[in-house]
């Protein structure tokens, strides 16, 4: 009888250890996680308004020593980043969901294997390398003067050659886990493949491929490296005169968020040093903004399909 | 196996000549050779793994959508050989219901019921209107969901989900309906409604029904086949193959001495 009642609180104290050891775990995984958040925020909150997110960027000065020393605004950043990731998506999201039906509906076999195997890699590739293969790519062009490499489209590229992966495989995850049942349903009523693919399938695998795609977004928003190379760093906005087309003027450089964190972090002045913070802060809210939606979007999907 | 023969009061809508069905190498079915009268409910019954539904899904060219499956043989439909058509045409004039109720999960009732049609190009409201109608009391499904033809299909319960499918087959106005042991996910409940109403649709087509539940196809059936090891072993109008089975196997299996 004693033997049992010992086991019993050994098994209770075994118990409470492992979930205990397994809470501290949980506490020092998160603990970067809030250090950076509270950091960013204790830092970049006070800088960030609106006039800050639009305004235009000033001249390195230092607050303290310097009269009418102002932080500006990181508008030409955001300006950039937002039309590059626009572009990229423009180009990978179509271009890889295309890739994820080919993979998952029609590829078979070795070939598709291949494919997926090369995506995986091509995922793997670090963005600076996919940064120089842009550059590298355009260098004909730009000394052609067809094609800049300092400018809106190169980042587009580079953002969309790191987003077509992802984007590939998890939509032809997405259209995997539809059940085959739905397209066995599709075939027996006599509906060819290619249009049960179109209007059931994707629609049945929609949420998650929207997630993917969200997810890529987020990913390719957060890079720095490849647009160090080619984006051009502007530090003005995209100059659009009256009279020329919106195609030509995206055709010269552009800033961006990661870049100018890099730059101005880095900077003496104290007023870039502050306006990092800022722009970091933003920076943190967007991605999270995307990949809070994408997980919405893939909550309520599930829901909505009762599993 | 000899070559079988319906008897005579039918005349045969589908003839399964010699087919054998493969997966890879693997032989699934051997050499089967049946008539499938027309208007009737024809019942193949079986253990697991004797072939059943490999070769119900021969009928419609279901088994060659799985990769390197193959169908040897003639399958006349109509005096017409399938295995030489076009399988989305065919499927058109053979529907199927399947084991488990696969309603497209995206769709509303009404949409899952005019799937068939709207995806084959009928654009007319009229028509689809009155085909989702008559499809829907044709599957006795109409009283349940006539105010809700909007909401989800996936909302429904299994079995009203199973009569969903059912309609949504019957909207394309099908000759012959296949279905693939329709009531094995069901209560019993359910399982009567779906026999009901196979009963009331021989009416106007022809039905075979894949079933591991020997009472099933005594119940719903005027031909039966058992197939066992991928072969037919016997076929014959269901009291004979119940009550009088020419063959041992037969026999034992009705009887309940394996499977």
């Amino acid at each position: 009888m004693k033997h049992g009642w010992n086991r019993d609180t050994r098994r209770h104290f075994m118990n409470y250890f492992m979930s205990g050891a397994a809470l501290v775990c949980v506490i020092i995984a998160l603990i970067p996680l809030g250090s950076i958040l509270w950091t960013v925020i204790e830092k970049g909150g006070p800088v960030l308004n609106y006039g800050f997110i639009t305004g235009a960027e000033v001249a390195p000065c230092n607050t303290n020593s310097q009269a009418n020393c102002h932080i500006g605004g990181i508008g030409p950043a955001v300006e950039g980043t937002f039309v590059m990731l626009g572009m990229a998506c423009l180009i990978a999201i179509p271009a890889g969901i295309a890739a994820g039906i080919f993979l998952a509906e029609y590829g078979r076999g070795r070939v598709s294997r291949t494919i997926s195997f090369l995506m995986d890699v091509m995922s793997g590739v670090p963005s600076i390398v996919v940064g120089l293969f842009i550059f590298s790519a355009l260098f004909y062009y730009d000394a052609a003067n067809r094609l800049h490499i300092f400018s809106a489209y190169a980042g587009a590229l580079a953002l969309a050659v790191i987003m077509l992966p992802i984007v590939t495989r998890t939509s032809e995850e997405a259209l995997r886990t539809v059940p085959n049942g739905i397209r066995e349903a599709a075939w027996a009523l006599g509906i060819p493949h290619h249009r049960a693919v179109r209007k059931i399938v994707l629609r049945s695998a929609g949420g998650s491929l929207i997630t993917g795609a969200l997810l890529a977004v987020a990913r390719a928003g957060g890079e720095t490296a490849p647009l160090l190379l080619v984006a051009g760093n502007s530090q003005f906005f995209i100059p659009c005169p009256p009279g020329q087309n919106l195609v030509s003027c995206l055709d010269n450089p552009v800033g961006a968020l990661g870049p100018l964190i890099y730059s101005w972090g880095s900077s003496p002045y104290s007023n870039q040093i502050a306006g990092a913070w800022g722009a970091a802060l933003f920076f943190v809210l967007i991605m999270l903004a995307i990949s809070v939606t994408a997980r919405l979007i893939l909550y309520r999907r599930t829901q909505k399909m009762g599993m | 196996m000899e070559y079988q023969q319906s008897n005579g009061v039918h005349p045969a809508k589908i003839r399964a000549v010699d087919v054998s069905a493969y997966y890879g190498s693997k032989k699934a079915i051997d050499s089967v050779t049946l008539d499938i009268p027309e208007k009737t409910v024809t019942a193949i019954i079986g253990p697991s793994g004797c072939g059943k539904s490999t070769f119900i899904r021969c009928l419609n060219r279901m088994h060659e959508v799985i990769p390197r499956a193959k169908v040897t043989g003639a399958i006349l439909l109509d005096g017409e050989d399938i295995l030489v058509q076009d399988p989305v045409q065919l499927r058109r004039r053979v529907g199927m219901v399947f084991q488990r109720a696969n309603p497209f999960p995206t769709m509303t009732i009404y949409d899952n019921v005019a799937a068939g049609l709207r995806l084959n190009g009928v654009r007319d409201r009229n028509i689809l209107d009155q085909r989702v109608l008559r499809s829907l009391k044709q599957a006795a499904l109409w009283d349940e969901v006539k105010d809700e033809l909007n909401s989800p299909g996936m909302r429904l319960s299994g079995g009203q989900q199973q009569r969903l499918c059912i309609a949504r087959a019957l909207a394309v106005e099908p000759e012959v309906l296949l279905m693939d042991e329709p009531c094995s996910a069901l209560d019993p409940i359910a399982t009567a409604k779906i026999e009901d109403l196979i009963y009331d649709l021989k009416k106007s087509y022809t039905l075979v029904v894949v079933t591991h539940n020997m009472q099933q196809a005594a119940r719903v059936a005027e031909f039966t086949a058992f197939m066992y090891l991928g072969r037919l072993v016997e076929y014959d109008r269901t009291q004979k193959i119940f009550e009088n089975p020419a063959e041992k196997l037969t026999e034992n299996y009705i009887t309940g001495r394996f499977g």
